[in-house]
């Protein structure tokens, strides 16, 4: 009988079958987390809903000896500290992929290369730099030179106190990091653009930038977006760097040189000593997190499947 | 009417559009510049404060608590290697078989694009998140933090990076090597595992390595699992295991001692080499792969 049970699952056709069925198992393993997460993650911030019913979405307030939570200042400073971050990279991103692409491949490829191990720097080490290195820079350069010299502080939103921690130097090192990834993106847009289409431009006589605007970007639009959203979702979650320059204060930030704090970078200071509601709190921050990184990777993904459909490659 | 008053407003056009085009690739070389400029910064900046700290007895000494002096990494570098290799062995076995599964099984099909949608929103999901959901789901039933929780972290962010990588290398393998075996009589299965595979071997490995390189610096996700101790990780399944990333952490944010403060910008260092080594490793060992 042992026999007879070796045989059949020896057999060559049984065998094929139990291979596809285990390869298809551990591909479904994805989807399958991917729900736990959003599960997991609305399970164990269901209390935290009970007690403040959405009012936590829109509260400001944060008092851990009350026991009474808002995650507002949290949700504000993560998208401040992400559009400076988007504003701040989208257009070097894209004229390094378009200077880059073109270039000649003896330079071209040592330089995106750098660029992309600028990408592989763990982002512990972005906070470290930010914080010893950066933040200093911020308080005595920068920020004097954006307040004073170029009067900004009678701006709204632009604060007349600072010191070097807050909102901008975060959203410059979010910048920083992100960079790579949007502009690796956009480099793969404007080489997925038909040559026929590139070089038709340049035999009329349009220029280099004058392609790229009016043939690249018209026909890749929506990629260089996805491009922008895949920088967007690395920024929304980024703890590390973030958690060591903006100053992990609890309230909403009345200027871009404020301390203020983000989803990520509360979670990141206050999850492991936290209990009770504010744990359930904190899950519920990380359900919003996951809920805004979730949309948008959906606009990414349709943009950038988009793309590629237009080309007819199936993916 | 002057004739040639057209012919000059061309011509200025003409000069106007060159200058702009240039003007945008000056730009464009100051923004890789500064992308660049700022990398080395960073590189310069961890090499300056990181070197001094460094020495046999900093590689070999395990951390001690705050104040303390002669701080070593030594505990902790083995920690963050334990609990990377053991993310590997958990995440490698099923994220490869997914990306067979994606490129040998799955073209076209509804189920593979929906793994493929998931695999790119996991890969999006911030790595914090994935630090919260396994103590949600490991270390609060088990009543521990331990490094294996850690490596359970890294292995859920691994996994989507790896079957992707999987799929993209073994989607350029050539058909004709696919039919040419099965027209010798192998089965699927022997097919993928002896052929395809095997032609697909260096971007594999490659891709493998990246991948563990991008996790062995992952912070966030180990704050809640492995957290971290000055003591040599001796409980991988039991205990809160020392590892370099939280330790950096650490040093960095909540000691007033400067000698903390070079102990991180040591630790800093050796994980930034590791890291770069692997990175640049990777792109020169297997460079004629990537031109295929």
């Amino acid at each position: 009988m042992f026999k007879q049970l070796a045989q059949k699952i020896l057999d060559p056709a049984r065998a094929d079958r139990l291979f596809r069925i285990a390869v298809l198992l551990s591909a479904l393993l994805l989807p399958l987390v991917m729900t736990g997460f959003f599960l997991q993650l609305g399970w164990s911030s269901a209390p935290a809903w009970r007690e403040f019913g959405l009012s936590l979405l829109w509260s400001t307030e944060w008092d851990p000896v009350a026991n009474r939570f808002g995650a507002l200042p949290a949700i504000v400073g993560t998208l401040l500290t992400t559009s400076i971050a988007i504003v701040a990279a989208t257009p070097p991103a894209f004229i390094i992929a378009l200077y880059l692409v073109d270039a000649p491949p003896w330079i071209g490829r040592p330089l995106s290369q750098a660029l992309d191990l600028l990408a592989a720097i763990p982002s512990v080490i972005y906070g470290m730099w930010g914080l010893f290195v950066l933040v200093p820079v911020m308080q005595n350069h920068v920020q004097p030179f954006l307040a004073d010299t170029l009067r900004m502080k009678h701006l709204p939103f632009v604060g007349e106190y600072f010191n070097g921690f807050g909102i901008l130097t975060a959203g410059i090192i979010l910048a920083l990091m992100i960079l790579p990834y949007i502009s690796a993106i956009m480099r793969d847009v404007f080489r997925m653009t038909p040559p026929m289409l590139r070089e038709s431009a340049y035999g009329i006589g349009c220029t280099r930038w004058e392609t790229a605007v009016h043939i690249v970007m018209r026909y890749g639009a929506r990629g260089l977006l996805g491009g922008v959203f895949v920088g967007l979702g690395r920024a929304l979650g980024e703890t590390m760097a973030v958690l060591f320059v903006i100053g992990n204060v609890a309230m909403l930030p009345d200027s871009i040189f404020a301390g203020g704090t983000t989803i990520a970078a509360t979670l990141a200071n206050n999850f492991a000593e936290a209990d009770g509601l504010l744990r359930h709190v904190l899950f519920a921050l990380g359900l919003v997190l996951l809920v805004m990184s979730f949309i948008v990777q959906l606009f990414a993904q349709s943009c950038l499947t988009a793309t590629a459909a237009a080309r007819g490659e199936e993916r | 009417m002057d004739p040639f008053a057209p012919l000059e407003d061309r011509r200025r056009g003409l000069r106007f559009r060159k200058f702009l085009d240039r003007m945008v690739r000056v730009a464009s070389l100051a923004a890789l510049a500064a992308g660049l400029g700022g990398m080395l910064w960073i590189l310069y900046t961890v090499v300056d404060h990181g070197a001094g700290a460094l020495g046999w007895d900093f590689l070999t000494e395990p951390s001690k608590p705050y104040g303390a002096e002669h701080p070593g990494i030594a505990n902790a570098l083995i920690g963050t290697l334990l609990i990377t290799l053991g993310a590997a062995l958990m995440a490698l076995p099923p994220a490869l078989g997914a990306g067979i599964y994606l490129s040998e099984f799955g073209r076209g099909s509804r189920t593979a694009h929906w793994i493929r949608f998931s695999a790119n929103v996991m890969m999006g999901v911030p790595s914090v998140l994935v630090g919260l959901f396994i103590y949600a789901l490991w270390v609060v039933p088990t009543g521990k933090f331990s490094g294996f929780a850690g490596s359970l972290a890294l292995a859920v962010i691994m996994f989507p990076v790896v079957m992707r990588t999987t799929e993209d290398i073994l989607t350029m393998v050539p058909d004709a090597l696919r039919e040419s075996a099965l027209a010798l009589g192998m089965t699927r299965a022997r097919a993928i595992c002896r052929i395809v595979c095997r032609a697909g071997r260096n971007g594999l490995v490659t891709g493998v390595l990246l991948a563990v390189a991008r996790v062995s610096g992952e912070t966030a996700p180990l704050l809640f699992t492995a957290l971290w101790s000055d003591g040599w990780p001796t409980g991988y399944f039991r205990e809160p295991t020392s590892n370099l990333p939280v330790l950096i952490t650490e040093y960095a944010t909540n000691s007033p001692f400067p000698e903390q403060h070079a102990a991180g910008w040591g630790a800093a260092l050796v994980v930034m080499t590791l890291i770069l080594l692997l990175n640049i490793g990777c792109r020169v060992l297997f460079k004629e792969k990537k031109h295929v």
